[in-house]
C-alpha cells in the first residue's frame, strides 16, 4: 500500500521528440486511477515510466516516500498486468504465479499459501498445473492478475488488460477488477483507450492528449464539467456535439464562446424548440435511437426514445445549464 | 493461400522435373551407387569386381583405424556444435540488446558464411601456421608451443575452430531471429518479477529459444559430420597420426587416394545411416522437450 506522486514528470526521446510533458498527479493510498486517452497520447508510456520500463527524463516519481526515478522495476514494489498478459509460456500457471516470489526468496510455505489464496480469489484453482496455452483468454487474464496479486505489491499497474477479450467478457472482467481492487484496497493505475471502461472503473480519471494532462477528476466531474473541448468530445457516448458558436448564435450566453458543446441526451424535441435540425440519418440502438442531422450547416446528433416519430425537420431545445462553452483556439472551458 | 488446379496432367510433372532431376542425379543415384559398391570388391586396376556381401562392413568393424575415426568424429562434431552455437548465441544476445547500429553488426557478422570452406581452412592454416602464423607467435609469448603438425590436440583445436568459425554466421542469424520473436513484454514481466538480466536469460529467454536451439543443433551436427571435408583437407589432411581423420575425410581418403572403393562405399553407407539415425533420434526425443 502506498501513495504515488508524479511531479512535473516528462519524457523526451533521444531524438528530441517529446512523449510526455509536465504531468502532475497525486494518487492517494488505495485509489483507483484510470489514464485514458486516444492511442498515441502517451498513457502507456506514462504507466511504463512509473513501472520503470521507460526512463524518466524530467521531474520525479515517488512511490510512498521514495523517489524511484533511478530504481530498478523489480525494486519499485509494483506489479504490472500487460495487454498480452505476458505469461511465461513454458511454465505452468502455478510456476507463473510463484516466479516473482521465488526470485525474492520468499519461503516455500509462504509461496504456496499466497498462490493458493490468489487461486481461490480468482477461481483458477483447477488450472494451476496447466500451461498458459491450454487456457482461454479470460483464464489467462485471471492468471495475469493472479501474478500481480500474489506479490502483494504497493501498487497495481494495468496496461489495457482487457483489450484482447471479446466484448461480453470485457464487461464481466471489468466488474471483477473493480470488485477485486475494492476488496484488496491496493493503489491501482489503469490505462485504457475505452472511455466507458475508464468511467466505470475509476475513482479518478486522468484524461491525456498528446502527452499532456487535459483534466483530472472523478468520472462524474469530468462528464459534467469537461475542462476542455477535447475532454468534452472524448468522454461520453454518444460523443458530445461540438458546434461553432455562430451556428447556434441565437442560444443565450453563447456570444463570447468559440465552441458550444451539447450532449445528445440534453437535446429535447419540442414544437417550440429554437434549434432547427434537418434529419439525415437514424441509428437504432433498441431502447433509443440516434438521430444525425444538420443545423446551420453543422452536424448534430440527438438521442430520442425509439417510440417517438421522426420527421424530416426536428425542432430541438436545450437548457442553459446543459450548454458547455469553450474558447475557440485553446479549447478551454469558459462556462 | 491460393491454390492452382492443373487440368493438364503433364504440366505439373514438367514443372517438377528440374528439381526431381537434380535430386535423382545428385542424391539418389550416387546413394544407390554407394550402396552397390559397398558389397563389391574391386582390384587395384578396376578390372575385376567381385560380390563379397558384408565383408567390407565386417572389415571396418575390426579396423582400429576406423574405430579411431569414429571417436574423432564424435569429439569433433560435439566440439564444433558447442563452440559455434555458444559463440553465436553470445553474439546474438549482444546484438539483441543493442539499440542502434544493429543492422551494421548483423551484416558484418554474416560475412564469414560467404567464405568457401576451403578458403576458410587456408585462412586458419595461415593464422595457426607454426612457422609463419600469428597465433603461434602470440602463444609462444605466453609460453605455449603450438604445432598442429605434431600435436594431436593442437590439430583438433585448429580444425574445430576453423569449422565452427564458418558456422557462427548461420547460427547467429537464426538466434537473432529467435530472440526477436520473443515478446519484449515477457522479459519486462520477468524484470518486474525481480529477475536480473542473467536470471532472465536462463529462466525466460533460453527456454523460449529452445525450438531455434534444437533446430540449429541438428543442422550443426550434420554440418560437422558432412560439410567439413574441405576444412580438414586444407588444414591437417586428417593428421597427425589420424588425430583429425573424421569419417567424411576417411571416406574420401580411402576411396580416392587409397583406391579402396569397396571400403570407401561401405563407410559412406555407415555415415549416411548415422546421420539418419541421429536426426531421427533428435526429432523424436529432444523435440518433445522443447515443445512448450
Amino acid at each position: 500500500m502506498a501513495s504515488i506522486t508524479l511531479s512535473n514528470v516528462g519524457k523526451v526521446y533521444a531524438g528530441g521528440t517529446r512523449a510526455i510533458g509536465d504531468v502532475n498527479l497525486e494518487i492517494a493510498d488505495g485509489e483507483f486511477i484510470v489514464l485514458v486517452g486516444p492511442s498515441g497520447c502517451g498513457k502507456s508510456t506514462l504507466l511504463r515510466m512509473i513501472a520503470g520500463l521507460e526512463s524518466i527524463t524530467d521531474g520525479e516519481v515517488r512511490i510512498g516516500d521514495r523517489v524511484v526515478n533511478q530504481v530498478e522495476p523489480a525494486d519499485r514494489d509494483i506489479a504490472m498486468v500487460f495487454q498480452n498478459y505476458a505469461l511465461y509460456p513454458h511454465m505452468s500457471v502455478r510456476q507463473n504465479l510463484a516466479y516473482g516470489l521465488k526470485n525474492r526468496r520468499t519461503p516455500k510455505a509462504e509461496i504456496e499459501r499466497r498462490v493458493a489464496e490468489a487461486a481461490e480469489i480468482l477461481q483458477i484453482g483447477p488450472y494451476l498445473d496447466r500451461k498458459p496455452r491450454a487456457l482461454s483468454g479470460g483464464q489467462r487474464q485471471r492468471v495475469a492478475m493472479g501474478r500481480a496479486i500474489v506479490r502483494e505489491p504497493a501498487a497495481f499497474l494495468f496496461d489495457e488488460p482487457l483489450s484482447n477479450l471479446d466484448a461480453k467478457l470485457r464487461v464481466a472482467m471489468r466488474l471483477e477488477i473493480k470488485q477485486l481492487q475494492q476488496r484488496l484496497g491496493t493503489t491501482s493505475i489503469y490505462v485504457t483507450h475505452d472511455q466507458l471502461e475508464a468511467m466505470t472503473l475509476a475513482d479518478r480519471l486522468v484524461v491525456l492528449s498528446a502527452g499532456r494532462v487535459e483534466q483530472i477528476g472523478t468520472p462524474l466531474e469530468v462528464y459534467r464539467r469537461p475542462a476542455t473541448a477535447f475532454v468534452a468530445g472524448f468522454i461520453g457516448s454518444p460523443a458530445m456535439n461540438l458546434i461553432p458558436a455562430r451556428a447556434v448564435g441565437h442560444l443565450p450566453g453563447t456570444a463570447h464562446a468559440g465552441l458550444v458543446g451539447i450532449r445528445p441526451e440534453d437535446l429535447t424535441i419540442t414544437p417550440e424548440g429554437n434549434i432547427e435540425m434537418q434529419v439525415q440519418a437514424i441509428e437504432e440502438l433498441g431502447a433509443q435511437r440516434l438521430v444525425h442531422g444538420l443545423t446551420g450547416g453543422e452536424t448534430l446528433t440527438v438521442t430520442m426514445p425509439s417510440d417517438m416519430p421522426v420527421s424530416d425537420m426536428l425542432r430541438l431545445s436545450v437548457r442553459r445549464e446543459a450548454l458547455h462553452l469553450f474558447e475557440a483556439e485553446s479549447g478551454r472551458r469558459i462556462g | 493461400m491460393k491454390r492452382t488446379i492443373f487440368s493438364n496432367q503433364l504440366l505439373p510433372w514438367l514443372l517438377l522435373a528440374p528439381q526431381l532431376a537434380i535430386t535423382f542425379i545428385f542424391f539418389l543415384w550416387p546413394a544407390a551407387q554407394a550402396i552397390r559398391h559397398s558389397v563389391l570388391r574391386q582390384d587395384a586396376f578396376g578390372i575385376n569386381t567381385n560380390f563379397v556381401g558384408l565383408a567390407n562392413f565386417r572389415a571396418l568393424m575390426n579396423s582400429a583405424q576406423y574405430l579411431n575415426s569414429l571417436q574423432v568424429t564424435v569429439v569433433f562434431a560435439i566440439s564444433v556444435t558447442l563452440l559455434s552455437m555458444g559463440f553465436s548465441l553470445l553474439l546474438a544476445v549482444a546484438v539483441d540488446r543493442m539499440i542502434r547500429s544493429t543492422s551494421v553488426y548483423t551484416t558484418l557478422l554474416v560475412w564469414p558464411y560467404a567464405v568457401a570452406p576451403a578458403v576458410a581452412g587456408i585462412l586458419w592454416w595461415f593464422i595457426f601456421n607454426p612457422t609463419i602464423g600469428v597465433m603461434p607467435y602470440v602463444l609462444d609469448v605466453v609460453g605455449y608451443n603450438w604445432n598442429h603438425m605434431t600435436s594431436k590436440t593442437d590439430a583438433m583445436i585448429l580444425v574445430v575452430i576453423a569449422s565452427a568459425w564458418k558456422q557462427i554466421s548461420y547460427n547467429f542469424l537464426f538466434f537473432v531471429a529467435g530472440l526477436q520473436s520473443i515478446p519484449a513484454s515477457l522479459r519486462e514481466a520477468a524484470a518486474i518479477d525481480g529477475a536480473g538480466p542473467v536470471r532472465r536469460f536462463f529462466d525466460i529467454t533460453f527456454p523460449l529459444l529452445s525450438p531455434t536451439t534444437f533446430f540449429l543443433m541438428v543442422v550443426n551436427i550434420v554440418y560437422a559430420m558432412f560439410d567439413t571435408f574441405a576444412v580438414i583437407d586444407a588444414t591437417t589432411e586428417g593428421g597427425p597420426a589420424q588425430a583429425t581423420n573424421i569419417l567424411v575425410y576417411k571416406v574420401y581418403f580411402d576411396g580416392f587416394v587409397g583406391q579402396n572403393m569397396g571400403s570407401s562405399a561401405a563407410q559412406s553407407v555407415i555415415l549416411m545411416l548415422i546421420v539418419i539415425a541421429l536426426t531421427a533420434i533428435q526429432f523424436r526425443y529432444v523435440e518433445k522437450k522443447v515443445a512448450y
